[in-house]
């Protein structure tokens, strides 16, 4: 039997039925797209287009267009690829994690959540292919028998790790969305009132008809790919992380790395999920469904990965020291207090001081606030990577290898090139799939909702009665 | 998904509860249902309608020890016998070096053989455009019984009046 438990807020607010569910979901993917909706997917192609020329270019003319040198050989592109990476973890982990640590919570962000997820992996991956210089030979990653010779590729690199790490996560991810998907699609197919989207949400709900049967499948693969995809969204920033760890350069050869980072990308993806979710509620007008309790459910998350982190910087800066290795301790002296001094401290700031805000009540259910912070925090992650890329790297043994970065044009109309590709998928999504999981939500209404107790009441009441005649057959005939 | 066919009987339910209910009242009283459709998955209908308990499980752990294996036979193979080179002074086999690759290509070979078995078992496909046919409604907010009344021994007057004493709020009767 279903309880309401009286200590929490319902999740689902409004006193929702199971049609208004469908309703106020199917609304914005049944009507015409609006103005803000045309404005924005005008700016995000806009921004698309200057950043595919740019990368165009980076790709005609060569990585000599960014401004790497010999000493600094990796800036911008892997930073943003580790960025990108990491914000792609928040939405596996609500959809994985949390389920099987049956948060129920996580039923109204985790599709979108875990589009996010697919959209920022196809952004690191870009960054992949442009740091090739040449990505038509992309395919040299793969184990395939070298035509140029009998070679392999290395499988004792984390390097090639990272391309079956990647790959795996971005596809295992998809077929986890698109499975979760087929559910809402097959709503979406039964209420369409024209041929064409008939057509195409009938295609891709695959003749959905929600048996018991089929139910029953469902949620027996979710929870097995649920099982597997917890491990697995640990092991893609273990292996990221292992790109630096098991090189020898001082600042990355640290044993920690593996664990930092997976807190860095759930810290910097949950981030992003508030950026996203905060204004699709209010566009939507979903704000019965994503409510201030799930917004303060996740900046608690926000705070424990961010403290996680922040005691991660402090460790690793410890070891340096207490290490006793010269060359590693000048790598982290360096970071805090060379050149590059402004970066570090820019990221201590916005990762370690500002989650620590969010103790306060007041200002994690403040959602102005909370969205200033997921910016900071954003932009704190990125620093993250480029402190740990570039100042590593740009003091060499020999002081006369010694040099800085600075980003081009191309450097920055790359990362570009990212938003506008992240933002464009986003936004096609949120018009032409349900942004919030239907089916999920349903499931979850009558334990957190205000509505139900009186329906269970009722229903209780006819059970009782046994076979005798319910009193509603005599509103009907 | 077979072709449909014959007379069936359509119990609408508004409730999750009330039709998780009125499965087993109905099977008790000798009622073959064919099947329930739900907006959401309803947690023990499978096993009130005597469903055999899903086998999807066992088909992914083949899977995954037939990615497991295929992982460990192509790195072995390849870095130890066909091309054997020392790396940074290791074996040319060195299986902890081994173990990211193979956990990652258990986990494909599981995701993607466990939905393939899902899809093929469940006839879900593109092109497959098989709509809920008993009620369009069971896939919004109403929960609907299918009731083939071909299989069935009790008359059709007698199967409506187990549905509505078990809280269905309409019967209707759908013929293919």
């Amino acid at each position: 039997m279903h309880v309401t438990s009286p200590v929490r807020e319902p999740l689902i607010q409004g006193g929702k039925t199971y049609a208004d569910v469908t309703e106020d979901i199917c609304r914005h993917v049944e009507g015409a797209p609006t103005k803000e909706w045309k404005i924005a997917f005008g700016i995000s192609l806009l921004v698309l287009a200057y950043g595919s020329v740019c990368l165009a270019w980076t790709w005609w003319e060569g990585l000599g267009v960014w401004g790497l040198n010999k000493t600094v050989g990796w800036a911008w592109d892997i930073t943003n690829f580790v960025w990108w990476v990491g914000i792609g973890h928040a939405g596996t982990l609500i959809s994985a994690i949390l389920l099987l640590f049956r948060q129920k919570w996580r039923t109204s962000i985790n599709r979108a959540a875990e589009a996010m997820t697919i959209f920022a992996v196809l952004c690191a991956a870009s960054f992949i292919l442009m740091h090739m210089g040449r990505p038509w030979m992309a395919y040299w990653a793969l184990p395939l028998p070298n035509v140029f010779g009998s070679l392999w590729v290395n499988f004792n690199s984390p390097l090639v790790w990272d391309v079956f790490a990647i790959s795996t996560y971005f596809s295992v991810s998809l077929v986890f969305w698109y499975i979760g998907l087929i559910p809402d699609l097959a709503t979406i197919r039964d209420r369409a009132t024209s041929n064409i989207s008939r057509f195409m949400y009938g295609t891709f709900a695959m003749g959905w008809d929600g048996s018991a049967k089929t139910w029953a499948r469902y949620e027996y693969i979710s929870l097995i790919l649920a099982g597997l995809s917890t491990p697995l969204v640990l092991s893609v920033h273990t292996i990221v992380s292992m790109d630096f760890a098991t090189s020898v350069i001082p600042g990355w050869h640290t044993t920690i790395f593996p664990p930092y980072f997976v807190a860095g990308a759930i810290f910097s993806g949950f981030a992003m999920v508030q950026n996203l979710m905060l204004i699709t509620r209010v566009v939507y007008k979903l704000e019965d469904y994503i409510t201030l309790e799930h917004i303060e459910t996740m900046n608690k998350v926000i705070t424990l990965t961010g403290s996680v982190v922040g005691v991660a910087y402090i460790t690793e800066f410890f070891i340096a020291w207490y290490g006793g290795v010269e060359y590693e301790y000048y790598a982290f002296f360096n970071r805090m207090t060379g050149p590059y001094w402004w970066a570090y401290w820019a990221m201590m700031t916005c990762n370690v001081i500002s989650p620590q805000l969010f103790w306060s009540r007041k200002l994690r259910r403040s959602i102005t606030f909370t969205f200033f912070i997921s910016v900071v925090v954003n932009i704190g992650m990125w620093f993250e990577r480029f402190v740990i890329i570039v100042t590593s790297l740009h003091r060499d043994y020999i002081p006369s290898s010694w040099a800085m970065f600075s980003p081009t044009r191309f450097d920055i109309g790359d990362y570009i090139f990212s938003f506008g590709l992240f933002f464009t998928l986003f936004l096609l999504f949120s018009k032409y799939l349900p942004v919030v999981n239907m089916a999920e939500v349903k499931a979850v209404l009558r334990s957190t909702s205000a509505q139900m107790p009186a329906k269970i009441a009722g229903v209780a009441k006819v059970r009782q009665r046994g076979t005798a005649q319910p009193a509603y057959d005599k509103d009907k005939e | 998904m077979a072709e449909l066919s014959g007379k069936y009987l359509v119990g609408v339910y508004d409730d999750d509860d009330t039709v998780l209910h009125a499965v087993p009242r109905l099977r008790k009283a000798g009622v073959k249902i064919k099947e329930v459709y739900s907006p959401f998955p309803i947690h023990g209908m499978d096993e009130a309608l005597g469903h055999p308990r899903t086998r999807i499980g066992i088909a992914a752990f083949m899977f995954g020890v037939t990615g497991c294996c295929c992982a460990l036979t192509l790195m072995i193979w390849t870095m130890g016998i066909d091309w054997p080179m020392i790396i940074g002074g290791k074996d040319p086999i060195s299986i902890p070096n081994y173990i990211p690759i193979t956990f990652e290509l258990t986990v494909l070979f599981t995701a993607f053989g466990m939905a393939t078995t899902f899809f093929i078992s469940n006839g879900l496909g593109p092109g497959t455009h098989f709509h809920p046919r008993f009620d369009v409604r069971s896939t919004d907010n109403k929960f609907v019984m299918a009731i083939d009344l071909g299989r069935n021994s009790m008359t059709e007057e007698d199967i409506t009046r187990a549905l509505r004493d078990s809280g269905a709020e309409e019967v209707n009767v759908k013929q293919f």
